[in-house]
């Protein structure tokens, strides 16, 4: 019993206000759950749309505004778009940004300030240590009015892990309780809904709601993931929403893809500050089809949201993410060396981390760890509050680490990263402070963060892929920054100390500023970055939009690009396609080649031994006859042929559209029986007298099925499916209909020839 | 939901109208200066306008004599930061109660409904929205407001249940 299928007669006179809570009644041309949408025909269906409205907007002047009006429909849409994403992404930080400090202590004066706010309005803060103020006291002093010893620190570590462990439990219980869709970072399967493939519910309103409230708590409880993947599914939500307020998107799924793929690159606009860069991630990463339409389109929604963010002004200083840095300081030649290596680092580890973490995932799913989702959540949020709080590099947000990292060190820094030896005498202006050898804060600083980079790379395996809310992109560029300013104040102190050798006495003088290790910090971030997702373009854009500094794309493209030659040295998949492999989701990737020669013969169904095709005849079978193939078989559409025994094409029947289309003819129309004859031509075929009125279904057929010859090449086949997105495809030879072929066979097959399990494509 | 929906829309215009409103106390020019011959550095932070933002009005007493305030100023940097303190306070407020209300819904559905609905514990089944199912199969007498929204709650319910089973137990999506 499907309690889907209600009519719609029961309900009368509530009046239309109360409409949106009945169950919408399917009509013939939506699609079901985790199924393939039919590109052609929603393209068809919106062509007709248009043509329809522009013949009657030359009817009258109402006709005409509408008209209009359908046209401007897609710029609304993304306007509205824009603004919601950018109020979302601006509520997350300012959340993130006090919740965050709430594990550490809270402000007096008014609770809903962060510490750096508290002591916004303070005189007494000092040069040494800019956060201190009368006004915020961490959790210690309020308690036990101590705040130093032992005790206090206790106390401090363990409030900080309950904390954590609170907001945790907060995040996953909501997401169990409301929202289950909302868990994950959402891209691998935007990226296959944006292939075609519906998941119902997915891009709903509920998953929005609890994503963005989650996505606060569990980035505020301190565990190793990042908001950026999150805020790319909250802004395809939002897409969602708002197109299903207009019917141009809403009655077409084609259009409503173009729309979230401008949604997409809205989401990375907001999470990065990078518009631009969040075009090209939509371009690159994100969609499958992107007309040139839809690239002016997510410009003005990305720039919608990045305006809209800046008036939010979450960090008070008008930037768009915490850590812009704006230095200019040049580069040598000589340290292209150097940014190769963070590159080779950045590949290895993002082989490393997508072996590891699809290991990790692939154990969840398929054994007992997977069935104790919550508990996997409290254990790793206190293993991760546990070794992070000691750490004075990791106790921070992840966030205000990677600015710390990228900031160079000025006078003006305090910081134990920025403990040089100054010469007193100095009078150099602020921003030209020459190489100066490394204090002892600098050496401990080198320990802490070689230690935090290990703990940060393994933790992050384990954190990615729970069942909360979860990004890859901050972590990602931690442990790059942190690798990256390691080598940089190494390269720094080797050039300080060893001003004479060769590489160094053409470019580096004693006395002047050469080595800027935060330039080191970004490089080494955009490698890792680049590692993990295999980015190219859009990264390096990213990057230096986050940063503001055009000198420094040949360093950020060198290290991408050796990132990437590494990292695709091992395996050709980044951390969205590997996961996608992991659900078994029928995605046809545009960037798979396939260089095998074999035909379409070879994966045809049915093969040698198997039961024959399943087809319809055009007027000889009753609609009992369809009635028993549909249940027996589960098969998502028919060929239709002439006869069985000419077994000539006529066209292609879906599965859904039938079943509609016999219950709506038993119940609406007269003398329609089980006896009835079922015909797909335009004139009934010649009955005897007496016999039951036929049924004709010749609208539900397909008329012009796609169809390849048994010969065609396996190579042509697949770029047909791909550049068409077709979902099934029919081999003929001469004329006669020999089989099938639908796309999960052609992954089926894909899989095959590269050795993988073929089986583990699900779906259909 | 979709009042959440029009919730979120009316903060959205609230945001961008409060934003305009600014608060004396929100600007402020702040001036940080590094130590310099034997006095320590300093942060100095004061109400001041754009075009005052700069070492010689906003650093207060001046520590250093006459000749040597020139010397101390070009080390100091000094930076114009405003914020809105409406905005940060009308969004944390906005969003603990939204947070609230969901705890306190999450709680009702988890708790408190099934011991309305059938008078005991239900310590046998752990899944939420266990009752879904025969809510539906039940038929209804009138098609009034409250019995559409419990039957719109009880959709919603069983669709949250095909997630839940989804991901999960039978972990095939987003595993």
């Amino acid at each position: 019993m499907d309690p889907n299928m209600v009519n719609a007669g029961d309900m009368n006179g509530s009046g239309n206000l109360m409409d949106f809570l009945d169950e919408p009644f399917p009509d013939v041309g939506t699609y079901e759950d985790f199924h393939t949408i039919d590109w052609l025909r929603e393209k068809s269906r919106d062509t007709d749309r248009h043509r329809k409205i522009t013949s009657k907007s030359k009817e009258s002047i109402w006709e005409f505004i509408k008209s209009l009006l359908d046209a401007w429909s897609g710029w609304v849409v993304m306007l509205l778009i824009g603004l919601l994403a950018g109020t979302l992404a601006g509520v997350i930080d300012l959340a993130v940004d006090w919740m965050t400090d709430l594990k550490e202590g809270v402000c007096l004066s008014a609770f809903w300030y962060s510490h750096e706010q508290c002591c916004w309005t303070s005189n007494e803060t000092t040069f040494d240590d800019r956060d201190k103020c009368p006004q915020w006291q961490k959790w210690s002093e309020l308690l036990v009015s101590q705040s130093e010893g032992a005790s206090a620190y206790i106390l401090n570590y363990f409030l900080y892990i309950m904390w954590a462990l609170c907001f945790a439990f907060l995040a996953v219980s909501l997401v169990r309780v409301f929202a289950p869709y909302a868990c994950g970072s959402g891209i691998p399967e935007i990226k296959t809904i944006l292939s075609g493939f519906i998941i119902r519910g997915y891009l709903g309103k509920w998953t929005l709601l609890i994503k963005t409230v989650t996505l606060v708590l569990v980035v505020s409880s301190g565990l190793s993931l990042g908001k950026e993947g999150p805020l790319v599914h909250v802004a395809c939500c939002c897409g969602n929403f708002f197109s299903s307020l207009f019917s141009k998107y809403s009655k077409n799924e084609g259009k409503r893809r173009e729309v979230l793929s401008a949604a997409a690159a809205a989401g990375v606009s907001v999470a990065f500050g990078a518009p631009i860069g969040g075009v090209l991630f939509s371009l690159e990463e994100v969609s499958y089809y992107f007309p040139l339409k839809t690239l002016w389109r997510s410009f003005f929604a990305a720039l919608v949201a990045a305006f809209t963010l800046r008036s939010i002004n979450p960090f008070g200083n008008s930037r768009l993410v915490l850590f812009y840095v704006e230095y200019h300081t040049p580069w040598y030649m000589a340290e292209l060396f150097p940014f190769i290596l963070l590159g080779v680092f950045g590949g290895l580890w993002g082989t490393l981390f997508i072996r590891c973490n699809i290991a990790w995932c692939r154990r969840r799913k398929t054994t007992r760890l997977g069935k104790y989702p919550v508990l996997e959540v409290i254990v790793i949020t206190a293993i991760t509050a546990i070794i992070a709080y000691p750490n004075p590099y990791t106790r921070r947000s992840t966030s205000e680490l990677i600015s710390e990292l990228f900031n160079d060190c000025g006078a003006l820094e305090s910081s134990q990263l920025c403990d040089y030896i100054n010469d007193p005498n100095m009078t150099r202006p602020v921003d030209d402070i020459p190489d100066r050898p490394a204090g002892p804060g600098v050496y401990s600083a080198m320990w802490q963060l070689a230690l935090a980079l290990v703990f940060k790379i393994v933790i992050t395996i384990f954190t990615f892929g729970m069942k909360i809310p979860s990004g890859l992109f901050i972590p990602s560029m931690a442990v790059g920054a942190m690798a990256g300013r390691m080598v940089g104040i190494g390269v720094e102190q080797l050039a300080y100390h060893h001003h004479d050798w060769i590489i160094f006495r053409n470019w580096c003088r004693p006395g002047a500023d050469c080595v800027t290790p935060g330039l080191y910090a970004m490089v080494g971030a955009a490698a890792c970055l680049g590692g993990v997702t295999r980015m190219t373009v859009s990264l390096v854009v990213i990057m230096f939009e986050l940063t503001g500094g055009l000198e420094y794309i040949v360093p950020l493209m060198a290290a991408a690009v050796t990132s990437k030659w590494v990292a695709d040295a091992f395996g050709k998949e980044g951390i969205y396609e590997a996961h996608i492999h992991l659900n078994g989701y029928p995605f046809l990737d545009v960037k798979d080649e396939f260089t095998h020669r074999t035909l379409a013969t070879d994966v045809m169904r049915p093969r040698r031994g198997e039961a024959p095709l399943s087809v319809l005849t055009q007027d000889s079978m009753t609609v009992e006859d369809v009635e028993t193939l549909i249940k027996e078989t589960d098969y998502n559409g028919f060929p239709v042929v002439v006869s069985k025994d000419s077994e000539r094409l006529i066209g292609f029947a879906q599965r859904r559209e039938l079943i509609l289309a016999i219950k709506n003819a038993r119940q609406r129309q007269d003398g329609v029986v089980s006896n009835s004859i079922v015909y797909f031509t335009e004139d009934p075929p010649e009955l005897p007298p007496n016999s039951p009125h036929p049924l004709k279904l010749r609208r539900i057929l397909n008329l012009s099925p796609f169809t390849v010859t048994d010969h065609t090449p396996m190579e042509t086949v697949v770029d047909i499916f791909r550049k068409l997105g077709l979902r099934q495809c029919l081999v003929t030879r001469s004329g006669r209909l020999l089989g099938i072929i639908t796309k999960k066979d052609v992954l089926r097959h894909m899989a095959q020839m590269a050795n993988q399990d073929p089986e583990s494509i699900m779906f259909n | 939901a979709v009042t959440i929906f029009q919730l979120t829309c009316a903060h959205s215009v609230t945001l961008t109208l409060l934003s305009s409103v600014k608060n004396s106390e929100d600007v402020r020019c702040k001036c940080i200066c590094p130590p310099y011959k034997d006095h320590s550095g300093h942060i100095y932070n004061k109400n001041v306008s754009q075009k005052d933002c700069d070492c010689l009005h906003v650093v207060e007493p001046m520590p250093v004599p006459g000749p040597d305030v020139e010397a101390y100023c070009l080390r100091c940097e000094c930076k114009y930061e405003e914020r809105s303190s409406v905005t940060i306070k009308v969004t944390i407020i906005i969003y603990l109660s939204i947070l609230g209300l969901l705890l306190l819904y999450m709680v009702y559905l988890t708790l408190v409904e099934p011991i309305l609905k059938s008078g005991f514990l239900p310590l046998q089944d752990h899944q939420p929205f266990a009752n879904a199912h025969d809510v539906l199969a039940r038929s209804r007498s009138r098609a009034n407001v409250l019995n559409k929204v419990e039957y719109a709650q009880q959709r919603w319910k069983l669709q949250v249940q095909e997630q839940r089973k989804s991901v999960f137990d039978r972990h095939v999506v987003l595993s």
